[in-house]
């Protein structure tokens, strides 16, 4: 892309939600349900490790040989009467779905949930275009109403309360004022949203998996949005990055019993829809696959794993970061221990600051379905970023620093001795003044009685 | 419209320029993968978890008048059916010719394949449905599945599949939900309220 961005600074993005006594505690929580739902389900099936290192060896096997699977799922999709279009970056994707909007002369689209049109902004584009597009899965329509983004790539309004909701459904949808009750508002979304389900002139959604073998495709939700989306209008238009390719029908059982388990702790959603060609001779039924920096990403041996994800939210759920920071905070449209690995991928310098993002504990690799190394590879974003000198000074400075005193004995003990006496000394204003934004939320430690090598020789020798 | 030509060349250069050694696809061995003692029981606790009700019934007739004990089917206006032996349809299916005009339709009664014992999820075949949208329009659902027709689990579900037909066919595991406000489970998002399952013996 050629506009650049904004730099994302995790730590003072996040301060606003971080700081907020209520709802980041509230948003830790709720995260943590989902995870401990998440674990409940896992623990249900005894191959649950086997059906992961499966899930691992077939991603691998596919992105190794994703040209050939590429070209067998647009034989056999075309072969059954679906038009397949690939686009290069996110703005091709875009183009190519107002092309067919044009040619279908509409003016009212409903999408179903789908990660993809988010990276590539296709919403406001098609808006531009004077294009109505409604978001039918309810999280999304509750963020496009408040004009925001998803902070999550599985919930998409966990970070909004009941409250807030009923406000904006009470502006948008006419429910009464202050009605906050999950079932009263869901029902307003429903009544609201079934007219914009018959006045939708074609479908867009996502894709869950796509099979190479057979040319068809996997839409998995709850809602059942993406089916009432999709089989009212004459058009369904799909789009999907390169990598949601499975090479076999067979394959799609190691992933479908993955996926609902790991995002929400559902042994599956309650629609998992396989959809081969269109409907019928006068329906169509286009796929837009998508590249937007996926090859430039499978040809890194370091992080092509990345490409293995199959976006259930797990990791997020997980973090100990994401749960207390919430998803706006990563400035990226998949925000969390995934998006802090794959946003870099794209233009590390905006995005350098969210391989910090994370506190290494590496709850996100336990928990992947498909076994991304995820805590590895923040790790070794970290070290791509000093290469690239992408590192603030206040980093570099002081790790250089820290390097030069731990090879000279003499001058670390020195520096102990003076770092315990000032820890006894010091008082707290001065250690706790604004400039230190490491006190903030933290006391210091309270000074040893002696140090490990007075301990050791006292003791040992 | 046609797609152009130059960027699927360029995605697939880029993808053939360079190669990556991997070992072949795995395939899972049967060993390794759950088997319950009595699959019928769990599917029933799987479909319960999920939101669903089980009914058991000798004939597929029964349907009817446990149905009529639901409020919100007895004053049904619109019924359609597949399965006229368990249910009447109140809509002509074969005078509909735009989808749309189902949407005031009050029940569906579908015909399901097959029952997945780990999970709960009913196969559903989309050629059994004159159009696809009735099972996602229909304000309840119902599903007719044969009891003898259940499998442990996903692998064994997709091998009974074996090559998918043209068209459509979806696992429905319970109604339709969302937990999108605070996390607070609702069933009836935009699909079915509730989801009523006759297992016919
Ligand atoms: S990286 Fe793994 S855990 Fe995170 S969203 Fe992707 S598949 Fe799920």
């Amino acid at each position: 892309m050629s506009i650049p961005l904004p730099i994302v600074d995790h730590p003072t993005a996040a301060r606003k939600f971080v700081t907020d006594d209520q709802r980041s505690p509230w948003h830790d929580q709720a995260l943590w349900f989902v995870r401990s739902k998440r674990d409940k389900q896992a623990d249900t099936l005894p191959e649950w490790e086997y059906l992961r290192s499966m899930a691992s060896a077939i991603k691998t096997h596919t992105i190794a040989n994703l040209g050939n699977y590429l070209q067998e799922f647009e034989k056999n999709a075309t072969a059954q009467g679906a038009v397949v279009h690939w686009a290069a970056d996110a703005a091709e994707h875009n183009r190519i779905v107002l092309q067919i909007l044009k040619e279908h002369q509409t003016l009212r689209i409903v999408k179903s949930k789908s990660m993809l049109t988010e990276e590539c902004g296709l919403n406001h584009f098609l808006e531009d275009s004077g294009i109505e597009v409604v978001d039918t899965d309810l999280g999304e329509r509750i963020v496009q109403l408040r004009g925001e983004t998803p902070s999550h790539i599985v919930l998409p309004a966990i970070h909004i309360k009941k409250e807030e909701v009923g406000e904006t459904f009470h502006e948008h949808l006419g429910t009464d004022k202050g009605a906050s009750d999950p079932k009263y508002l869901t029902e307003a979304a429903r009544g609201h949203l079934r007219g914009k389900f018959l006045s939708g002139e074609v479908g867009v959604t996502g894709v869950n998996f796509a099979i190479a073998e057979t040319g068809g495709l996997v839409v998995c939700t709850n809602e059942g949005n993406a089916d009432l989306g999709v089989s009212l209008p004459r058009v369904h238009i799909a789009c999907m990055g390169i990598e949601k390719l499975v090479p076999r029908f067979r394959d799609l059982a190691v992933f479908t019993r993955l996926l609902a388990r790991s995002a929400t702790g559902q042994p599956i959603t309650s629609y998992t829809s396989h959809f081969h060609g269109p409907r019928d001779p006068e329906s169509e039924l286009h796929i837009v696959l998508v590249d937007n920096g996926r090859t430039r990403l499978r040809d890194s041996p370091e992080f092509r794993h990345a490409l293995h994800c199959i976006r259930c939210g797990a990791c997020m759920n997980t973090c100990p970061v994401y749960r207390r920071s919430g998803g706006h905070s990563y400035g990226a449209t998949v925000p969390g221990p995934i998006g802090s690995v794959l946003s870099p991928t794209r233009d590390p310098k905006s995005y350098k600051s969210l391989p910090y993002a994370c506190s290494l504990c590496g709850s996100c690799t336990d928990v992947c379905p498909v076994k991304i190394p995820l805590h590895h590879q923040l790790l070794a974003w970290r070290k791509e970023l000093v290469g690239k000198g992408l590192l603030p000074w206040s980093k570099t400075f002081s790790m250089k620093a820290a390097s030069f005193m731990f090879q000279r004995p003499r001058l670390f003990t020195f520096v102990g001795k003076v770092g315990r006496t000032s820890l006894r000394l010091l008082p707290h204003w001065l250690t706790h003044n604004p400039m230190n934004t490491w006190a903030k939320t933290r006391e210091l430690p309270e000074p040893p009685k002696e140090t490990f090598t007075q301990w050791h020789k006292r003791n040992r020798t | 419209m046609k797609p152009s030509t130059s960027s699927r060349r360029g995605v697939l250069d880029r993808l053939n320029s360079q190669s990556v050694d991997v070992p072949p696809l795995p395939d899972p061995d049967a060993s390794k993968l759950i088997q319950f003692d009595d699959p019928f029981e769990r599917f029933k606790e799987s479909l319960a978890l999920v939101g669903g009700e089980v009914h058991e019934i000798e004939h597929p007739s029964q349907a009817t008048s446990i149905l009529n004990r639901i409020e919100a089917f007895s004053s049904a206006q619109r019924v359609a059916s597949v399965l006229p032996a368990a249910v009447k349809s109140t809509v002509d299916l074969a005078m509909v010719d735009d989808p749309h005009s189902l949407a005031s339709l009050d029940w569906m009664v579908a015909s399901g394949e097959f029952m997945i014992a780990e999970n709960g999820a009913i196969w559903v075949d989309g050629s059994t449905l004159p159009h696809r949208v009735l099972i996602f329009i229909a304000q309840f659902l119902a599903i007719v599945v044969p009891r003898d027709a259940i499998v442990h689990n996903m692998h064994e579900a997709y091998d009974r599949i074996g090559a998918p037909k043209p068209g459509f066919g979806v696992f429905v595991s319970g109604p339709s939900k969302t937990a999108d406000i605070e996390q607070s489970l609702v069933l009836g998002a935009h699909g079915c309220r509730k989801l009523q399952v006759f297992v016919t013996s």
